[in-house]
């Protein structure tokens, strides 16, 4: 584009529309309502941090912020009460935001998800009081050079990073946002919102700090690169489309759309940059949910990262980033299924079958989490691939399933301690099942729903996920991905043996007694683990019913 | 009337329900109520019985539906009872004598503080039974027949402290197993040949079935039969349950367990007729387990072993006058009866005798015991004179009925071997149940000190025996001699009372057919031969153990004599033939899967851990390697997207 043309551009952007010809933005508050909460809550945190006083901060916090996403919860029920998931589905904020089943799904399993991550955020009593303070999983003080005088004396001030809380509620506001997104400007200040926030919660962890720091500068620049692509990419679409509303993109792609922006003929209806668009999307996507090969940060992030806050980043940020996956692929996408499928076909493979044999060799619980957790996306992914509203109901219950089992994986990960904090490696874990046989037995059912087993959650999500697949055409990837299931229950039943079968070491950890917060976490876990493994139906034709994108 | 056949069963159920599941609250009634239950089932049956008399004989047969158990398309089993003339028998046999046994168990186990768990178990032994002859299909007789071998492992294991008995119970439950597979595989080869597993559309359609499908069912049933009625060649754990406590023997030997494979065979009765090389098979096993228990009796010290071994051979006269067909179903029914009475009575006087000498089993040292146990001398001795089939007594009218079928089985050279065969058995059974009456009633006592209970697992618990002392033998209490008289008055009557005017025959004639038997020598010539025979095999007992003194430690002995101790090396082939046999199929099974197939699965294993280890070597933690690899997967995804397209 010539320095003239971008000048004609602007001149007559000046001319067609003037300011004051901008029509006053119509908001539905109402149908919004469940991020707008969650914000709201945010602000007000800050505010507390502001001026509430030291000592009152903790309980503030927990209290605003369970009361907030119970709220939006609430809001989400009441709007799918109202039928809003079904036929009264509609784009709301000018065609920003789609208020419609799979959106008030993902948000509701993203709140409930979150609430109980709050939970464990909010747990004091896993270490013993330092200085007669309580101390959670995050920093005294996280701007504190670690190892300093400075941060000696803020530990002993018994100061703590109450900010997490309103960062996470920012995160979650993001994350309500970015799988309802209805135009792709929206969609990556979402992914902002609910990313920078995560880059700081996981720069803050008490012990182990030059490794939060590291993991979450890693996570913060990787994180940026896969931005620059998202938004290179929305640049082309829009270069091709004229748009960036998902709805005026899809009739573009279709060809149902004839009119010609003057300002952008040189580049509108150009299919190479729809492609190449596409697909940088598609990889600032890709990287949020941890797909091969945009899944290197996971483990170094997992690992790093305070326990809480890696099950809450394991289990929301997927949920979010594969609904947003979702109704880009269905929504604007649908005309280019015989494109992106054969694509994102190698994508599930590879993640699916690198998750499940990197995991094989890790020693650290919380990167054999990770790797888990990738394999389990190239599971999703086989859902999303099935392009099929049987795809999406499946892939919806699988997010609950798989949210709520991560959580609590985590949380359990958070009880096992010894003098250095949490007792990662492996070789700590042997003989667990001996010394705290509930403990082990609660994790082994966690193990078993992420391997699949029968009577557990994960298998009841595995067979939907595979089933909508097959149904869908691609029969090859679920062979591939029950190969890779065989192979990852190898490493889950591994360290089922490891603490059930193996002799206890004499320094083993000691597994803390946690307050009801974390207890409510694992319980909560637990039973959803069993009911959706046991009784699945009603959640499996709940997610059917939410199955259908509105445009 | 037909609403009352669930009874039959429930009685007896409901007592095992209750006194497994009531604790020990029940301790001091438990076997009150167990017996009484047990009785209640003969009562319910006696009145089906007169019932039953007041029709005509074709109308007799009673049906009673009381739910679909397997509702399956094509796969239809109800629960479901059919009581007739055969099946009535049955249960007059089982819970008759099993309510003596009952009554006889309360005086006996009086001191084996889990009394109420052994009368448990005998209920449920009588509730498997009962369905077992009552059901209306295969399906169903299959789970009376599996609730036999369960019960009969429970009860022969009851002293399971011992290791013997442990074994024991062991040992009968996997031999049973093996016919229990023969009896699925019938009714799996009947549900693909007829589609359905009730007796009478099996049992109707026969004619339009072919032999071979026939023959391969009959045998597989003979199989099952040899399971549960300890025939040649599974009757090696026969023996062994006289682990189990005497009425347990008594139970197993006259009522229940080993007549079910006369049952079903007799049942089956339409498939064997149809089948000659099935019945050839049936009346082969029945000739070979009849010797072979005979000669078995015959060396065995233990008295209650060679009553094992009496048992086996009567139970072999039943298969073989079973396998006669028409002519022999309804006298192998009928021997089964009189046997259950004097077989019964037999166990429960050897259990009486035991009771009165510190629970010694060894024959070699009783001696002269008549004088002091007079009525279990008296009972016993009837019960012998029964068995050995003296004129007049209930063991000679049916036993001679058998043999006289047996010479009928044709006219050529098979109607010599199985009725010389049958012959000659019953002279051998003369002799050793000579030898047990004389070893035990008569001759001078040579009774020794009670044995040290550590050095010896045969002493029954509960029994306080001082190590050392002489056994004082004493009539037992009268719980326990009533039903050895009422079983006496059976021995005696019994086989009598059914050959006035054939009443038996012409009772079953409607559910076996009946054609009478045309041996190839006259009846009375068999008859008299019979008598003949018995007096030999007496004449030689007395003879060998009445004149001479019989020594307290047995003698060597000839080679057969000692194979016969060891029950004709029975175990010895056993553990040859199968164990060692076994032993290696497992071995170069193991072999194969630790070699092959473990192989596979540890190399798949560490291919994929070599894989891994590889592959994490990426993940090298430096942001740049990532980034890297993120621009690579970017480049490689749009440059599929664009060549997918062939932009």
């Amino acid at each position: 584009m010539s320095a003239t043309a971008v000048h004609s551009l602007w001149t007559t952007a000046a001319e067609v529309e003037p300011f004051g010809r901008i029509p006053t933005p119509h908001i539905e508050y109402a149908q919004l309502a469940p991020a707008l909460i969650v914000v709201g809550a945010a602000v007000l945190g800050i505010l507390v941090e502001a001026f509430v006083p030291r000592r009152a901060r903790y309980h503030t916090q927990v209290f605003l912020a369970v009361v907030a996403l119970t709220a939006a919860f609430a809001a989400v029920v009441g709007l799918a009460a109202g039928g809003y998931a079904t036929t009264e589905a509609q784009i709301a904020a000018m065609g920003a935001i789609a208020v419609d089943g799979p959106a008030l799904f993902l948000q509701g399993t993203i709140l409930l998800a979150s609430l109980v991550a709050v939970f464990t955020f909010a747990e004091r009593r896993l270490d013993p009081a330092a200085h007669g303070n309580r101390i959670d999983s995050f920093a005294a003080e996280s701007a504190a050079v670690p190892g300093s005088d400075h941060e000696k004396a803020a530990v002993k001030a018994g100061f703590t990073t109450t900010e997490v809380f309103p960062l996470a509620l920012f995160a979650v506001t993001g994350m309500l946002v970015f799988p309802a997104a209805n135009d792709l400007l929206t969609l990556f200040i979402a992914l902002e919102v609910f990313s920078l926030p995560l880059y700081l919660l996981c720069a803050v962890a008490r012990r182990k700090r030059l490794m939060s720091q590291e993991a979450a500068v890693k996570y913060f620049l990787l994180g940026a690169f896969s931005s620059a692509f998202l938004l290179f990419g929305i640049a082309l679409v829009y270069g091709y489309a004229g748009s960036v509303s998902y709805a005026r993109i899809a009739d573009v792609v279709e060809g149902s759309v004839r009119t010609i922006d003057p300002a952008l003929a040189d580049t509108m209806g150009n299919d190479a940059l729809l492609l190449i668009g596409g697909a940088m999307i598609l990889v600032g996507l890709l990287f949020k949910v941890g797909a091969v090969p945009f899944h290197m940060w996971t483990p170094d992030v997992y690992q790093g990262a305070p326990t809480p806050v890696t099950g809450f980043m394991a289990a929301a940020t997927k949920v979010a980033a594969f609904g947003a996956l979702l109704r880009l692929l269905y929504v604007v996408l649908p005309g280019l299924t015989w494109d992106w499928r054969p694509v994102m076909w190698a994508v599930a493979i590879v993640t699916m079958l690198g998750g499940a044999i990197v995991a094989i060799t890790q020693t650290d619980i919380k990167r054999l989490l990770a790797y888990s957790s990738i394999a389990h996306a190239g599971f999703i992914l086989a859902g999303v691939i099935a392009a099929t509203p049987e795809g999406i109901s499946s892939v919806l219950f699988y997010l609950l399933v798989y949210s709520f089992v991560t959580i609590g994986a985590f949380a359990v990960v958070t009880l096992v301690r010894d003098a250095g904090g949490e007792a990662t490696h492996l070789s700590k874990w042997a003989g667990l099942g001996r010394r705290s046989p509930l403990v082990a037995a609660v994790f082994a059912v966690f193990l078993l729903s992420f391997a699949g087993i029968p009577l557990t959650s994960g298998f009841a999500g595995k067979f939907a996920v595979f089933k909508a697949a097959a149904d869908g055409g691609a029969a090859a990837l679920v062979v591939v991905g029950v190969i890779s299931s065989a192979i990852a229950a190898f490493f889950y039943i591994r360290v089922i043996v490891l603490m059930f079968f193996s002799e206890p070491k004499p320094e083993g950890p000691t597994v803390a007694v946690p307050s009801p917060l974390t207890m409510t976490a694992i319980g909560v876990g637990v039973a959803v683990t069993l009911v959706l493994g046991l009784a699945p139906q009603y959640f499996l034709d709940l997610a059917s019913q939410a199955g259908v994108f509105v445009r | 009337m037909e609403n009352l056949i669930a009874l039959l069963v429930a009685a007896p159920l409901l007592g095992a329900a209750v006194l497994l599941c009531g604790g020990r609250r029940l301790d001091r009634t438990g076997h009150w109520l167990g017996t009484l239950l047990a009785a209640a089932s003969f009562v319910i049956g006696a009145v089906l019985f007169a019932d039953m008399l007041g029709k005509g004989a074709e109308e007799r047969a009673l049906h009673q539906r009381l739910f679909s158990w397997v509702p399956v398309e094509g796969f239809q089993a109800d629960i479901a009872f059919q009581l007739d003339q055969l099946s009535m028998t049955f249960v007059l046999l089982i819970t008759g004598v099993g309510t003596l046994i009952h009554i006889y168990s309360i005086g006996y186990m009086e001191h084996d503080e889990r009394r109420r768990r052994f009368f448990g178990y005998l209920n449920l032994f009588l509730a498997a039974m009962l369905l077992l002859v009552l059901a209306d299909n295969y399906l169903l007789l299959y789970m009376g027949w599996e609730g036999v071998g369960l019960a009969s492992y429970l009860l022969i294991g009851f002293w399971q402290h011992k290791p013997s008995a442990a074994t024991a119970a062991k040992k009968a439950f996997l031999v049973n197993r093996v016919g229990d597979m023969g009896l699925s595989i019938a009714i799996m080869l009947m549900f693909t040949t007829f589609g359905t597993f009730a007796f009478g559309p099996v049992l109707e359609s026969t004619s339009d079935t072919s032999e071979g499908m026939l023959t391969a069912i009959g045998l597989m049933l003979l199989l099952a039969a040899c399971g549960k009625s300890a025939q040649v060649p599974l009757q090696s754990w026969l023996g062994d349950a006289m682990e189990g406590p005497t009425p347990v023997s008594a139970l197993i030997h006259a009522a229940t367990m080993v007549t079910a494979g006369v049952y079903l065979i007799v049942r089956s009765g339409a498939i064997f007729n149809a089948a000659p090389d099935a019945q050839l098979a049936v009346v082969i096993v029945g000739a070979v387990t009849l010797l072979f228990g005979a000669i078995v009796g015959c060396a065995k010290d233990d008295i209650k072993k060679a009553l094992a071994g009496s048992t086996m051979s009567q139970i072999g006269y039943m298969i073989l006058a079973a396998g006669l067909g028409p002519i022999g179903y309804a006298f192998a029914i009928m021997h089964l009866v009189t046997h259950g009475f004097f077989k019964a009575g037999l166990f429960l006087g050897a259990g009486s005798v035991m009771h009165g000498m510190n629970d010694e089993v060894d024959m070699r040292k009783y001696g002269g015991l008549r004088t002091y146990m007079p009525i279990t001398f008296v009972t016993f001795g009837l019960g012998y004179l029964a068995i050995i089939g003296f004129p007049g007594l209930s063991g000679f009218w049916s036993k001679d009925k058998i043999i006289e079928a047996a010479f009928a089985y044709d006219d050529g050279i098979r109607g010599w071997i199985f009725g010389g065969v049958a012959l000659l058995g019953a002279g051998i059974t003369a002799f050793y149940m000579t030898r047990v009456m004389i070893l035990t009633f008569f001759g001078e006592k040579r009774w020794q000190p009670a044995p040290d209970p550590d050095r010896t697992a045969s002493v029954e618990p509960g029994v306080d025996v001082t190590p050392g002392e002489m056994p004082h033998p004493h009539e037992s209490p009268r719980s326990m001699t009533i039903p050895m008289i009422v079983l006496a008055f059976g021995s005696v009557f019994a086989g009598g009372l059914f050959s006035l005017n054939e009443a038996f025959v012409t009772w079953l004639e409607p559910v076996t057919q009946f054609e009478h038997p045309h041996p190839v020598i006259s009846v009375p010539a068999i008859t008299a031969s019979t008598v003949v025979v018995l007096l030999i095999g007496v004449a030689i007992a007395w003879v060998m153990y009445g004149r001479r003194p019989v020594p307290v430690t047995a003698p060597r002995g000839s080679l057969l004599t000692r194979a016969a101790r060891r029950d004709l090396l029975q175990d010895d082939f056993n553990h040859v033939v199968l164990v060692r046999g076994g032993e290696h199929l497992t071995r170069s099974l193991v072999y194969v899967d630790h070699t092959l197939v473990d192989g596979v699965v540890n190399g798949t294993a560490a291919s994929f851990g070599g894989l891994s280890g590889r592959l994490r070597k990426l993940q090298n933690g430096y942001a740049r390697s990532y980034a890297v690899s993120m621009f690579g997967g970017t480049a490689i995804l749009i440059a599929a997207t664009l060549l997918m397209r062939g932009v």
